[in-house]
């Protein structure tokens, strides 16, 4: 390891001795872990809030996205009977930890791991991710921490009482369609403010007080109204205004916007159905960089946690082995092989950039002028923690030793062939295309559909028209598609129409009908 | 600062809304699932849960899907060994896309997994049967009363106030009669201090003197009209009220009665054990209490534990009717006729002393059947994989002895048992909702 910090002698007692622990060992693993990761390494954390569980306990939070609190859904009870079902059988075993990106972070710790697991998990979880949760440049952006529980709270509460007032067929039936769309609830190109749970409150008492004074005569007498609220709330004027800003991407905030035919509570679903999307969006777009900096973090603390001698040698050598079980990479012909490991990818590319930065070869200087040997590994590291998402980092810092060492290459698939085709491989000639091409394998908005609402007849037969702009010929499944229009055509209300337009040509490759056109 | 808590011993069962959604909204194809599971099931099985595959349909969550067969992808793999660029690789499957699994074609063909709690099993095992003449399942012995919410008094202990009633009675009261607020009175206080101060004049040009005048005969009227009219009066007061409505327990005893003689084998033993199983797993979710009384007979009847019942071996000839003699003697004993509900389950190979057969049939006719809710009958037959049965599926004397009592007597009921599988049909048969027996 080559840390700026200055090793200490292991003149200090172990942490702790086999396998067992209780939660006062918890604490003083959770101390000298924090020691390294705070005092040495300076990482900026959110507070933690360690939550030690059962495997049961670890299931439910598979099942409500990892969040506290969740809302009442049968799909989540789908999940869970899911995971259950695999864990039982001994087919997949649980994530040794999970942590939520908020203040404070919420990390969950099996009560299943040895005293070693925990100290990793700590380390990993309550290091490396929380602080990759609070200066990731995306999750800045896109996420607010600080309100987040509350505001699962918030909506697990508000499903309640809508289930309550208008029946839990009436509410399934709007989740259901929402949840069809939420990847559709996202704004990429532009982002919107998000708001707290206080102008959440607001926001809905206002809904509510409009809807009851226009409703009840009673309250326009005793109480003053708030002549604000009438004007923001007016549909028609909304729609007209928004109409022109078409087209529209986010097309589940285009439904809570403009339909005609969904109540308040029902756009309110469709709000949070978007916002919890939009909350997991970042977690999908820096998965890679995410699980590379919380694996680089556990790698480093526990090394130096061994030269602090705090750690025996029997915990390093189960730890050296859980690491490696955690970054392994089977290669595409292995019997375990599912693709890329993201842990195994990122934990190389940043143990790659703190090598390029020390110890550059003649290959790295070329490629990294401004990095290679610039001494500073740590700042390194945070910046690039920071500043960049998947698809950008790996833009910037795959090098080719890296490339060369998982020995990647790119396939070539057209589905009009026969054979596929190895477009480029770990060579001179193929070094470029094949960072490319990892690059956009990490971009989630290269591969998920683009769909955008293109028109909406609001004072005519009310038909919404929807474009999919087929890039590269790929079109959209037209089974799926007919089961979404389903769930589109409950949101609207009316005809929507989908139609496939290619990206270069300009042809419209198919166009799919919900029942009602 | 950073915290731990064990939240291990919080309660479980975080999930189950979800879960009763999810199992509520899969019910058809649960349905379906276990009854095409349960040909060959061991009802012991049913103690525990139960493993079910059902199809995606209902359960599928769509989205906007790319379709994987068509268009150009670049995948990058690691591990490469072989190839350089521009090598062909013969697609998995051969032929153009058609090896790759169709991501959703063909609705169905993928099902899910997952295991189902034995409540759950249960309740959609036994989901529209019924037990049949349930007069007396309102009878009880043990009567509970238990509260139950029964409106809003005006009167009663200060625990059960109702605050939001409460609350609204004042609310309406307030501002119909017109008690000024303390926000406005505070209002009032404040423009006064300002002008005392210097701070404001008042707008009409009049002097502040005769605006202070003013303010405070206004105020004056305020606080006594704030002290006429209470915030909360004892009129507005509400009480939650609960009435103790008497419950009563639904109590049942199941008789199980078998013969044990030597011509019961152990395969028809375990067909008897399977049935009764079945029953009292039946029984016990529609009663609040079921106790299972077990008598064996040969030529002798007594009242023995479950594990005698099923386990130990007598010889002897073969007399129904002591059976009967001893159940009634241990309803006349423990189980007041007006205060339990009966059933009778009784399992044979249908051998029986040829003198016995008549008596047999007069007490079930004239004692048994008027005092219990329901029998069932089911003569166990030899296990039919093996060869060289002695009468083959000849009735018994026993059987048509019964036969003739169960045309016109809804409360009894007989079927005949070869092989594990035929044990639930015959269960459902005899409890189906439309009605069972003759």
């Amino acid at each position: 390891m080559s840390l700026p910090a200055a090793s200490r002698g292991a003149t200090r007692r172990p942490l702790f001795e086999g396998g067992d622990w209780t939660l006062d060992d918890l604490q003083s693993i959770h101390d000298a872990v924090t020691a390294v990761g705070v005092g040495e390494l300076g990482l900026d954390l959110y507070r933690n809030r360690i939550e030690v569980i059962t495997s049961e306990q670890m299931l439910d939070a598979y099942a409500s996205l990892g969040l506290p609190h969740m809302y009442r859904h049968w799909s989540f009870g789908k999940r869970f009977a899911r995971q259950e079902a695999l864990y039982r059988k001994g087919m997949t075993s649980l994530a040794l930890e999970m942590i939520v990106n908020s203040d404070p972070a919420v990390c969950y710790l099996m009560e299943e791991n040895s005293a070693t697991a925990q100290a990793t998990v700590l380390a990993h979880a309550a290091m490396g991710h929380n602080h990759f949760f609070k200066t990731n440049r995306v999750f800045r952006e896109w996420t607010h921490a600080d309100t987040i529980l509350d505001y699962a709270e918030f909506v697990r509460g508000y499903v309640a009482r809508c289930e309550e007032q208008f029946g839990q067929m009436a509410v399934e039936r709007t989740l259901d369609a929402a949840h069809a769309l939420q990847e559709q609830g996202v704004d990429r190109t532009r982002h919107r403010r998000g708001s707290t749970v206080e102008d959440e409150r607001r926001r809905l008492a206002a809904r509510r007080r409009y809807q009851r004074e226009h409703e009840m005569e009673l309250w326009r007498v005793v109480a003053p109204s708030d002549p604000v609220v009438g004007q923001e709330q007016d549909p028609d004027h909304e729609a007209e205004e928004r109409a022109l800003a078409l087209p529209e991407e986010n097309v589940l905030l285009f439904l809570e916007k403009q339909s005609p035919v969904l109540k308040p509570w029902q756009r309110e679903l469709l709000r949070i159905v978007r916002t919890l999307s939009s909350y997991f969006e970042p977690q999908r777009q820096t998965k890679m960089m995410n699980e590379g900096c919380a694996c680089w973090c556990h790698y480093t603390i526990m090394h130096r946690l061994r030269e602090q001698g705090l750690l025996t040698d029997g915990a390093m050598l189960e730890f050296l082995h859980l690491h490696s079980s955690v970054v392994a990479q089977p290669p595409f012909d292995h019997r375990g092989y599912s693709g890329v490991n993201p842990y195994a990818l990122g934990f190389a590319l940043m143990r790659d950039i703190e090598r390029i930065c020390t110890d550059p070869t003649v290959e790295d200087a070329e490629w990294f002028p401004d990095m290679a040997g610039n001494g500073q590994p740590l700042e390194t590291l945070k910046w690039a923690w920071s500043e960049f998402r998947d698809e950008s980092f790996v833009r910037q810092f795959l090098s080719p030793r890296l490339i060369r060492e998982f020995r990647l290459f790119r396939l070539d698939d057209d589905a009009a062939s026969d054979v596929y085709t190895v477009g480029a491989i770990h060579d001179e000639r193929g070094y470029r295309r094949v960072r490319q091409a990892v690059a956009a394998s990490f971009d989630p908005g290269e591969s998920r559909p683009r769909i955008e609402v293109t028109g909406a007849a609001l004072r005519g037969d009310r038909r919404l028209t929807l474009r999919h702009t087929v890039r590269r010929g790929r079109t959209l499944d037209a089974l799926e598609v007919r089961r979404t229009l389903r769930c589109l055509g409950v949101l609207w209300g009316y005809a929507v129409v989908l139609e496939e337009v290619d990206e270069e040509s300009d042809d419209v490759v198919a166009t799919h009908r919900s029942e009602e056109a | 600062m950073d915290v731990i808590v064990d939240r291990r011993q919080q309660p479980r069962g975080k999930n189950l809304g979800n879960r009763q959604r999810f199992v509520q909204r899969a019910r058809a194809q649960i349905r379906q699932a276990i009854k095409d599971s349960l040909k060959d099931r061991r009802i012991a099985d049913s103690e525990r849960g139960e493993t079910v595959s059902i199809p995606r349909d209902d359960i599928h969550e769509p989205d906007f899907a790319l379709d994987p067969r068509t268009g150009r992808r670049e995948h990058v793999l690691p591990g490469n060994r072989e190839y350089v660029e521009g090598d062909e690789i013969e697609r998995p499957g051969g032929g153009a896309a058609s090896g790759r699994a169709g991501s959703n074609e063909g609705e169905g063909e993928d099902s899910f997994t997952f295991e189902l709690s034995r409540d759950e099993f249960l309740d959609i095992f036994f989901e529209d049967l019924e037990l049949p003449d349930m007069v007396k399942a309102r009878v009880a012995s043990e009567r509970v009363s238990l509260p139950q919410r029964a409106g809003y008094t005006t009167d009663g202990p200060p625990v059960r106030i109702n605050l939001v009633q409460t609350m609204r009675k004042s609310m309406a009261r307030r501002v119909a009669l017109g008690r000024p607020g303390a926000g406005a009175v505070a209002a009032l206080e404040r423009e006064r201090e300002a002008l005392v101060a210097g701070a404001i004049r008042p707008a009409d040009g009049r002097s502040p003197q005769a605006r202070i005048a003013e303010i405070d005969e206004a105020l004056e009227r305020a606080r006594a009209r704030r002290k006429r009219i209470p915030f909360i009066d004892p009129i507005d007061l509400r009480y939650n009220y609960f009435r103790r409505l008497p419950r009563p327990v639904a109590q049942a005893v199941m008789f199980c009665l078998m013969d044990v003689s030597a011509s019961m084998d152990e395969h028809m033993k375990d067909l008897a054990k399977r049935f009764f199983m079945l029953l009292h797993l039946f029984l016990a979710r529609r009663y609040e209490r079921v106790e299972v009384v077990f008598i064996r007979h040969t030529q002798h009847a007594q009242e023995v534990d479950e594990d005698t019942f099923f386990h130990d071996r007598l010889t002897g000839g073969t007399v129904v009717s002591s059976a009967f003699d001893e159940m009634l003697r241990v309803v006349e004993d423990r189980y007041p006729v007006q205060d339990w509900n009966i059933y009778v389950a009784q399992a044979s190979d249908g051998d029986d002393w040829r003198e016995d057969v008549p008596r047999c049939r007069g007490l079930l006719a004239e004692r048994i059947l008027p005092l219990c809710q329901y029998m069932a009958y089911i003569e166990v037959g030899r296990d039919p994989s093996v060869p060289g049965g002695l009468v083959p599926s000849a009735e018994s004397e026993l059987w048509r002895a019964y036969a003739s009592l169960a045309v016109d007597e809804r409360r009894f009921a007989m079927r005949r048992v070869d092989s594990p599988r035929d044990i639930y049909p015959v269960f459902r048969e005899l409890f189906s909702r439309e009605g069972a027996g003759a």
